[in-house]
């Protein structure tokens, strides 16, 4: 298969020799690839992004799942920063509530966009929908973010993984948010490069992140480990703006991503057998939702 | 490459809360119904790794009954599927089992009705993509995410080149092809993965070739 870009390294050359967006890049890529027109593409992007409002707005109203163990955070998290008075600023706590919307309806078994998974799919969303309100973008800019986000998370899906069970948690709202944080910095104005750097960063702070969901339910951590997902792509996109760069090569995070996922013990690769699932608490939880015969097989 | 379109990654559209383990599982099942070309009376799955330990919890199971009732990952209808295969008089059994496999994230179909049985190993490899491993008893790797067309063969010189001048005579390209027999001799698989849609006509005039056994399309 012929593709213009393999890893974030010719990604960025490309882009900056071809004076493109990485966007730009993922959109051709998408026609040479598919042989669909670019009309065709921009469209379904266009109705992915209102997946995503739907979501966020959904959740923001307020649902809580079948088990009951998660739901009602973003409203919150809206309610206290609408009084103005958050420590780490609105934009940050806006993109924390609208990635918890979104894993809200997840876990309630409503409709979302995987982005790059259901797990992860809070951090891109609520990032773009906090940005939105400081950069003003145009629709085209919104659907342009969920290509840059894609262009890395094509290169982490081949190179090494996006699945919690194969890789854990970095995988997932690693990828995610290191997707988020690339996107940002070109929504912001930023380089190719700072794009990539911005990226690295964030995974590099999500490395060695395990999947040990309580009960098996995408829910407990998840839904907060979005929340800090998003939190974590929005400093490190500011860090990258800032001039900020990674000693390691982007390329080479994503490497470490893949081969900390192969010798994690499967126990923490979305089993449910260990970590937070196999806390006291964890386990209490997992029996009182499937009862003792479920938690025994675990 | 595993993942060829940016929409594996931003995307699919689909009911939560898993996309590895719902909504995956429910291509696994959609694409065992479009092989088996109806809907089952029965089903037995068997679930492996991570799929075993967790299938409750992220709805892996109605997901596959969904996907055996013709649903795909954003139909609302997945979170009633168990009803509405009581209503659709289809049975179904779950077998966790503690054998180790390539991927974790695998799942094993049995189904038939009256008429047949097919079995089906189907592997969900991240972000809702599938691969199917194994059909029948024949190796195999299907993605599930382009139209493909299979065709059961007697295992004869020539019968492959029929069926591709029968696709080129179409104007038909072949994306990724691969042939896998039981024995020299005896019947064998034809994978067929292609660029364009498959009309019902190409199906038959692939069918009333020599060797041909059965053939069946996925529709993308």
């Amino acid at each position: 298969m012929k593709v213009l870009f393999r890893n974030v390294k010719e990604l960025v050359e490309l882009a900056s020799t071809e004076n493109k967006l990485i966007s730009e890049l993922m959109i051709e890529q998408e026609m040479l690839v598919t042989r669909r027109t670019r009309e065709d593409i921009m469209n379904q992007m266009d109705r992915n992004l209102t997946v995503m409002e739907q979501a966020v707005e959904k959740g923001l109203k307020g649902v809580h799942s079948t088990s009951g163990l998660t739901g009602g955070d973003a409203v919150l998290l809206q309610d206290y920063m609408k009084k103005g008075n958050t420590l780490s600023g609105n934009l940050l706590i806006d993109a924390v509530s609208k990635a918890v919307a979104t894993n809200e309806v997840n876990a309630a078994m409503g409709t979302i966009c995987a982005t790059p998974t259901a797990g992860s799919a809070g951090v891109v969303p609520g990032t773009l929908f906090a940005v939105q309100n400081q950069l003003h973008p145009t629709r085209e800019q919104m659907i342009r973010y969920l290509f840059t986000s894609g262009a890395f998370g094509f290169v982490v899906a081949n190179n090494a993984s996006i699945s919690g069970a194969a890789g854990g948690c970095q995988a997932e709202v690693g990828s995610a948010a290191a997707m988020a944080a690339a996107a940002i910095v070109e929504m912001a104005g930023g380089t190719p490069q700072q794009s990539s750097e911005a990226f690295a960063i964030t995974m590099k702070n999500m490395l060695g992140l395990v999947c040990d969901p309580v009960a098996g339910l995408v829910e407990v951590p998840c839904v907060k480990r979005n929340a800090m997902g998003a939190a974590n792509a929005l400093v490190a996109a500011d860090m990258a703006l800032a001039g900020v760069t990674s000693r390691i090569p982007c390329d080479e995070v994503i490497d470490a991503m893949f081969k900390i996922g192969q010798s994690m013990p499967t126990a923490l690769k979305e089993t449910a057998q260990g970590g937070l699932a196999a806390t006291p608490t964890g386990r209490a939880l997992a029996e009182r939702i499937f009862g003792a015969d479920f938690v025994k097989g675990v | 490459m595993k993942f060829k379109s940016v929409f594996d990654i931003i995307g699919p559209v689909m009911i939560g809360p898993s996309s590895s383990h719902t909504a995956g599982a429910a291509r696994i099942g959609l694409v065992t119904r479009e092989l088996f070309g109806r809907q089952p009376k029965w089903a037995k799955v068997y679930l492996y790794g991570s799929f075993a330990e967790t299938y409750k919890g992220h709805g892996t199971d109605i997901a596959i009954i969904g996907g055996l009732l013709g649903f795909d990952t954003f139909d609302e209808r997945i979170k009633t599927s168990f009803e509405l295969a009581k209503e659709a008089s289809m049975t179904y059994e779950f077998i966790p089992e503690n054998g180790h496999t390539e991927h974790p994230n695998t799942a094993r179909l049995v189904i038939g009705d009256d008429a047949g049985e097919m079995e089906l190993i189907g592997v969900s490899i991240g972000g809702g993509k599938i691969e199917i491993s194994e059909l029948n008893g024949f190796p195999l790797r299907l993605s599930g995410n382009h139209s493909a067309i299979l065709v059961v063969h007697d295992d004869m010189p020539g019968s492959i080149a029929k069926v591709a001048t029968c696709l080129a005579e179409q104007n038909i390209n072949i994306g990724h092809m691969e042939v896998s027999r039981k024995e020299q001799g005896q019947m064998a698989l034809m994978v067929i993965e292609v660029d364009q849609p498959i009309e019902d006509q190409v199906i038959k005039e692939i069918a009333m070739l020599p060797y041909i056994t059965q053939v069946t399309k996925i529709a993308d």
